[in-house]
């Protein structure tokens, strides 16, 4: 290889090498920095990040589905009573506690992200035991008018996306 | 294979394995140690070059792949999506476009290297032929790859060549029916020459590796055409080859992003940004540049059967060279009347290449026909008769006699100039 006397002190030549390298391995990531980045969500992907919904004509007690990002989203117009049932639960009975109040921002919209928590399946709205709640017939999880989880093998609540009411009458999913 | 190996493992890891699979020792008695006439120009950093390119264009051919949909009413609209919403698809895009024609132009000057210094004559015979196969594979990955985005060059360019099979007697038109999977291009073509372009140049790849067997069984040739005789007339691959070839990819690259951030699409037909129309066919159809001489020889002949098969001997009689070559001296530096030949053949494929860019009118006609008369005529009968009534130069005895002149051996020194005697500095 290289010269192979051993110098005291680092010489000319090896301070280009190392420059050399340096700047290889700066040029080296540039280069590289492309390729990767172009396997990140692009343009038209970003631009589908967000959803924005009319819920002027949701009637109450109906659910609607609109997707965002690939996945199924439910928006609820929940009535007085289903809200009422829902805080009356006890959170002890809950297999996943939570409250009512903290899942949602109005309390006659409920937002939630329509995929079974136990393996992915979209659960039936207005379904199951609790009015306004919802059945997912792939195993029988049951879920509350909430998206709370009451029977069958679901782990977790169904999830709640991001959301921002732009208006009384639009919502901002994302 | 070779002697014994010099390669000596240094950590117990490396040790393990080469004592499982002696990847360390091909790797350092290929591309370490291996000696090199020590009088190569850099006319022979192009093979490197060609690795790195082949290296680029599958790198960036993948990725694109990633984003690309083969399907004829969505790929112009994905081709778009990539050059507008994939991240860097744009440049992406061009590294790719831009990187097939700087393929073909070191493959082209490392090819004339090889007619110019009689690479191909014995003992490299079997080396060229892999060379010439690999062109081959290059032409049908461009062909094929040119085809993908469905542009109107695409899709006309792939009817035109596709159809000249028809000329084929007898079965010429179905095998042409065949390989379109239809009655015309269409998507079915569409859809198999994405998996071919896919496809090649792995196929590229292995052939590549055999082309640098053969190689390596030999050598390299060098400038002189005179063969190695001691270790006097070599250098160790590494660090003065692998440092030659460093810098001549660096000014290739240099050229290569020249063409991708300031002029991408000097090099492409305008009239590939609009969608393919099979009920349209544009004014005037032209191949990409480094198709354009063997296009001009197609033309050329009256016959469409004639044109076809004068083309394709065009290509495959490239491989009939060290037999075609009947002189004995290799390198043109010390065959004067060769080098006259030899220059008015790289004028006559450039002025081809000129004349298939041009319509197939008038003057242009003519001159491609005498252009195609001599492009033959170089191979069948110039240099056959050439090695028998040329008088070369006297050969210098050895490749150090060449590279000091008249200096003599005296000073030629060591094999290794960097394992002599200079102290650290």
């Amino acid at each position: 290889m290289a010269a192979n006397t051993i110098a005291e002190e680092p010489n000319r030549r090896d301070l280009l090498f190392a420059a050399t390298g340096a700047m290889g391995a700066v040029g080296a990531g540039f280069a590289a920095w492309p390729l990767i980045d172009q396997m990140s969500p692009d343009a038209t992907t970003l631009a589908a990040a967000t959803a924005d919904v009319d819920i002027a004509h949701i009637a109450e007690g109906q659910i609607v589905t609109v997707k965002w990002r690939g996945k199924p989203i439910f928006i609820s117009h929940r009535a007085a009573k289903e809200i009422e049932a829902a805080r009356a639960v006890p959170l002890s009975e809950l297999r996943d506690p939570a409250t009512d109040e903290s899942r949602v921002q109005k309390p006659e919209w409920l937002i939630l992200i329509g995929i079974c928590t136990h393996l992915g399946c979209v659960p039936l709205k207005n379904d199951g035991p609790y009015k306004g709640g919802y059945f997912c017939p792939c195993h029988g999880s049951v879920y509350d008018a909430s998206g709370r989880v009451r029977y069958g093998p679901a782990p977790y609540n169904l999830a709640l996306p991001p959301y921002t009411f732009a208006s009384d009458t639009k919502v901002t999913i994302g | 294979m070779r002697a014994e190996s010099t390669y000596v493992p240094k950590s117990r890891l490396a040790k393990w394995l080469e004592s499982r699979l002696p990847v360390g020792g091909l790797i350092h008695s290929s591309f370490v140690v291996f000696p090199n006439p020590r009088n190569l120009n850099y006319w022979w950093t192009f093979g490197g070059i060609l690795s790195f390119m082949l290296a680029a264009q599958i790198v960036t051919g993948v990725v694109l792949a990633m984003h690309y949909t083969p399907q004829s009413s969505l790929a112009f609209a994905s081709i778009e999506h990539i050059m507008r919403d994939v991240n860097y698809g744009w440049l992406l895009r061009y590294a790719h476009a831009n990187g097939a024609s700087m393929f073909f132009l070191a493959l082209y000057i490392h090819m004339f290297r090889g007619m110019y210094y009689g690479s191909y004559k014995a003992p490299r015979e079997v080396l060229w032929l892999f060379g010439v196969i690999l062109f081959l594979l290059a032409i049908a990955t461009a062909f094929t790859g040119y085809v993908l985005p469905w542009g109107q060059m695409s899709f006309w360019g792939a009817t035109v060549i596709t159809s000249l099979f028809s000329a084929i007697p007898w079965v010429g038109d179905s095998i042409t029916t065949w390989l379109w999977g239809g009655y015309a291009v269409d998507n079915a073509t569409l859809n198999r020459f994405f998996s071919l372009h896919y496809l090649l140049p792995f196929m590229i790849a292995g052939v590549v590796v055999l082309h640098i067997w053969a190689l390596h069984v030999h050598g390299s040739n060098n400038p002189a055409g005179v063969e190695k005789k001691t270790a006097k007339d070599t250098l160790p691959f590494h660090p003065y080859f692998t440092v030659k070839d460093g810098f001549a990819l660096v000014c290739f690259l240099a050229f290569f992003a020249w063409f991708v951030f300031y002029v991408p699409n000097y090099l492409s037909n305008a009239d590939n940004y609009i969608e393919a129309n099979p009920l349209l066919t544009p004014v005037h159809i032209v191949p990409e540049w480094y198709y354009l001489p063997f296009y001009a020889i197609l033309r050329s002949i009256p016959s469409k059967l004639g044109g076809t098969a004068a083309m394709f001997a065009a290509v495959v009689i490239i491989a009939f060279l060290p037999w075609l070559d009947t002189s004995k001296v290799k390198s043109a530096a010390y065959r004067p009347l060769y080098q006259i030949f030899f220059w008015l053949f790289v004028a006559c494929a450039v002025l081809l290449g000129y004349m298939g860019s041009q319509p197939p009118e008038g003057g242009y006609v003519i001159a491609a026909r005498v252009l195609t008369v001599y492009y033959f005529l170089y191979f069948l009968v110039i240099l056959p008769l050439l090695g028998r009534f040329e008088k070369p130069r006297p050969l210098p005895p050895t490749i150090c006699d060449a590279v000091l002149g008249k200096r003599g051996q005296a000073a030629a020194a060591d094999a290794n100039p960097l394992q002599a005697h200079e102290p650290g500095q």
